[in-house]
């Protein structure tokens, strides 16, 4: 491939950042795979980088790139999305293929599982019709010796001609010859891939097909096979990155033409020959030495997913993850703002004895550095516990389990069963959900995904909903506080999931209307979870994370929030105008214009919602410390709380819009300001209403003093 | 051969069959072919979800659960 403006820009490809062949002073490695073969765990063991990794397909949703160094060569690999051909159903398939096709990797790698070979085989073949510059890597190789499945790789590598090497990523076992037979490969080792057997007729047809493209820069056999198929986007692609457009041309009439006549048999019989010599290499080169290898996996899942056990061993496990975390994250917590508060009456100390003025010692003590204080120990070891522990069940395999027992109800609601998936990984952070919606392939599906993502309560709000729960609900409750205070939290969490539904099934009537797409989704095998790993990797890649976020946004925060509680016009602070023209809407909802104005405030992150609050009941006009939830209490009681304040402020938490950085996000997955706006809206407009109602019905009922 | 063919979400759980045809159109067709599951592939039908859709078949070594609507139109032979 020449350097063409289109392809190259600056000699740079401006889509993924990787410089063309002629201006590369690294090798170019691509990472290609099935979905959930450990893909991701291969890429962080060789860059020692920390891509999210879980048991369930569909994690690598974009191109992640790293480095690593062998011999004297440096690195770069990209890995790309799983996907289960290169047949290009989906984006996924779409981004891969392209890569393979135009990234000019000097090596592709592909990941195969080892507990599942014959079915990897497919991609592999495939591949290996588009490029010779293939490594072979059969990863998992732990487990399927575990599940008495012998592998014999040379008899693999002389099948496929290429390299085949085994490894168990998860312990770095069998790296260093990864490595090597990167190197080997890149250095241009002689490979005599293996080609799919077609039927005569097909041999005949892509023979002749491929006379007529021949120097497009592509594997012509291939090319032709795309077109017999009636692929046509590979056509797209070429124009895209080569710039050569083909559609008005002969070629396009062709391709046309072609896909009207053979549409359907000519593609079912590519296929199966692929999968046919999948077959034939698979029983080459596998053996089974116990038929039964997955007799205790059925058996769990059959407990799991069971009409009696499926369901509240679901609700058990969330409540059970909840209890944890609230019950150990209690005493952490208040250690932690005992220390972080008591810092502070030395930097107020030390602002006292600097001659520090007093709007500046107030907006960067009493402003910054106490709502930086009170988001790190509220939120700190909340998360330092749920995390690992959510983290445990997504390495178990347990999440597929509930898309399969929750599917049902997403297809009544016209969506899609991996909204389950996506609504999961909301737990974590709604932005992380959003893009997890990438594993949908329906875009209307993709959309309801996107725009409910938010009814799931992320790791900025569980603080909100825990400490009303505690505080207010749980209160009186004894002993049993924090259970009680679970209770109260799953409730808002089925509510969510009835929320999410409900939504989605008005959105599939209304504006997204269609029927549900076809659903496909993979329940991989249980593995054992490596818990000091995941801790490791929970920690530094979750908790922290979110956690710098969170903090990167309290701190100006606190100073501007400081600022409006300070500021005053007309006897009033710019906090509590603001809460007076909310104060209407506010009580209509059960609520009150300073919780609004939390809200509002709190778009950056959901994390400072309660330090706004807190700060606006204050006189003083910053954040007070409070000792104890009981503090907490009586001071919001002192300022009109009722529990019916609790709930509603509960459940405005979940249904609200989304913070500033999934808009963002959503505006850039969806490409679209109108979707945006609506994922804004809609639980919004939702939450207004069922605030709204739910403060009528306990007034009518007389359950609270008008 | 000729055994007893039925869609594949009527297949009993536990019972080995074989695909026979695949009736699906277009994209979904393509996604299950993607899975292997070309004419004379062996099936086994080993979960049901609570509801009872979907269910999760064992297809050339993975686990794959379905909706009724997609198996529905994958037929299969008894073995």
């Amino acid at each position: 491939m020449g350097l063409t403006k289109q392809s190259t820009g600056a000699g740079v490809r401006k889509d993924l950042c990787i410089p063309v062949a002629e201006y590369r002073t690294e090798k170019v490695i691509a990472l290609a795979g099935n979905p959930n073969t450990g893909k991701s765990t291969v890429f962080n063991s060789l860059t020692g980088m920390n891509q999210h990794t879980g048991n369930w397909p569909g994690k690598t949703v974009t191109n992640a790139l790293g480095r690593y160094q062998y011999g004297n060569d440096k690195y770069l690999l990209v890995d790309l999305p799983g996907t289960y051909s290169l047949l290009a159903n989906s984006v996924e398939e779409e981004v891969a293929r392209d890569f393979i096709c135009f990234g000019q990797p000097d090596v592709t790698v592909v990941v195969a599982d080892a507990t599942c070979l014959q079915r990897n085989l497919n991609l592999v073949l495939q591949i290996l019709e588009i490029t010779d510059r293939v490594v072979v890597c059969v990863n998992l190789m732990d487990e399927a010796r575990r599940k008495k499945i012998r592998i014999d790789l040379d008899q693999l590598q002389r099948e496929l001609g290429v390299p085949v090497v085994g490894t168990n990523a998860r312990k770095g076992e069998g790296l260093n010859a990864l490595k090597g037979a990167i190197a080997q490969m890149a250095a241009g080792w002689q490979s005599h891939p293996r080609q799919v057997n077609y039927p005569q007729e097909i041999e005949t047809l892509i023979e002749s097909l491929s006379l007529e493209l021949t120097g497009l820069a592509l594997n012509s056999r291939w090319l032709a096979l795309r077109l017999a198929a009636g692929e046509t986007s590979i056509f797209d692609s070429l124009g895209k990155y080569q710039g050569l457009d083909i559609s008005g041309d002969f070629l396009g009439r062709a391709s046309r033409e072609l896909c009207r006549e053979t549409q359907g048999s000519t593609r079912d019989q590519i296929v199966t020959s692929i999968v046919s010599d999948a077959e034939e290499i698979y029983k080459k080169t596998v053996r089974l030495e116990n038929d039964k290898h997955n007799a205790l996996d059925r058996k769990i899942d059959r407990v799991l997913t069971s009409k009696i056990f499926g369901f509240p061993i679901m609700l058990g496990l969330l409540g059970l993850v909840f209890w944890l975390t609230i019950e150990g994250a209690n005493y952490p917590s208040q250690l932690l703002a005992a220390l972080l508060f008591g810092f502070e009456d030395w930097l107020a100390g030390l602002a006292f004895w600097t001659y520090c003025p007093p709007w500046l010692s107030g907006m960067l003590v009493t402003g910054m550095y106490r709502t930086l204080a009170w988001v790190v120990s509220v939120m700190l070891p909340p998360m330092a516990i749920f995390f690992p522990l959510f983290t445990l069940l997504e390495d178990l395999g347990y999440l597929p389990r509930v898309a399969f027992n929750l599917d049902h109800y997403f297809k009544k609601a016209c969506a899609h069963g991996k909204q389950a998936l996506t609504m999961c990984m909301g737990f974590g952070c709604n932005a992380a959900g959003v893009i997890a919606c990438r594993i949908i392939d329906s875009p209307r599906e993709r959309l309801i995904a996107t725009i409910t993502n938010n009814f799931v309560p992320c790791n900025g709000r569980f603080p909100i909903l825990i400490v009303m729960a505690s505080a207010f609900l749980a209160a009186g409750a004894g002993p049993f506080q924090s259970g009680a205070a679970v209770l109260a939290v799953m409730g808002v969490i089925v509510i969510g999931i009835g929320v999410t539904l409900a939504v989605s099934k008005i959105l599939s009537k209304t504006i997204l209307y269609g029927l549900p797409s076809s659903f496909t989704l993979e329940m991989p095998p249980y593995r054992k979870p490596q818990v000091g790993r995941v801790i490791v990797r929970s920690v530094f890649d979750r908790t922290l994370f979110v956690l710098a976020r969170a903090a990167a946004v309290a701190a100006p925060a606190g100073i501007v929030i400081w600022l409006m509680a300070n500021i005053t016009i007309a006897d009033a602070s710019l906090l509590a105008h603001g809460a007076r023209i909310l104060e209407p809407l506010g009580r209509l909802m059960g609520l009150d214009g300073f919780i609004l104005m939390g809200f509002l405030l709190g778009l950056p992150a959901n994390e400072i919602v309660i330090p706004v609050i807190l700060m606006s009941y204050m006189a003083s006009g910053s954040m007070q410390e409070l000792e104890s939830l009981e503090a907490l209490r009586q001071l919001l009681a002192a300022n009109g709380w009722t529990w019916l304040t609790a709930v509603n402020v509960m459940l405005f938490t979940l249904m609200h819009f989304p913070c500033a950085t999934t808009l963002w996000t959503i505006r850039k997955e969806t490409q679209s300001l109108k979707w945006t706006l609506v994922s804004f809206l809609v639980p919004t407009a939702a939450g207004m209403i069922i605030c709204a109602a739910v403060t009528a019905a306990a007034r009518l009922l007389g359950l609270v003093p008008m | 051969m000729n055994s007893q063919v039925m869609p594949l979400n009527l297949l009993p759980l536990g019972k080995p069959g074989v695909v026979r045809e695949l009736r699906a159109d277009a994209s979904c067709r393509r996604r299950l072919l993607d899975l292997g599951l070309v004419t004379g592939t062996p099936v086994e039908a080993v979960l049901r979800s609570p509801a009872g859709d979907p269910m999760a078949f064992e297809i050339r070594g993975a686990l794959i659960a379905l909706r009724n609507a997609e198996a529905g139109q994958i037929f299969v032979a008894l073995l």
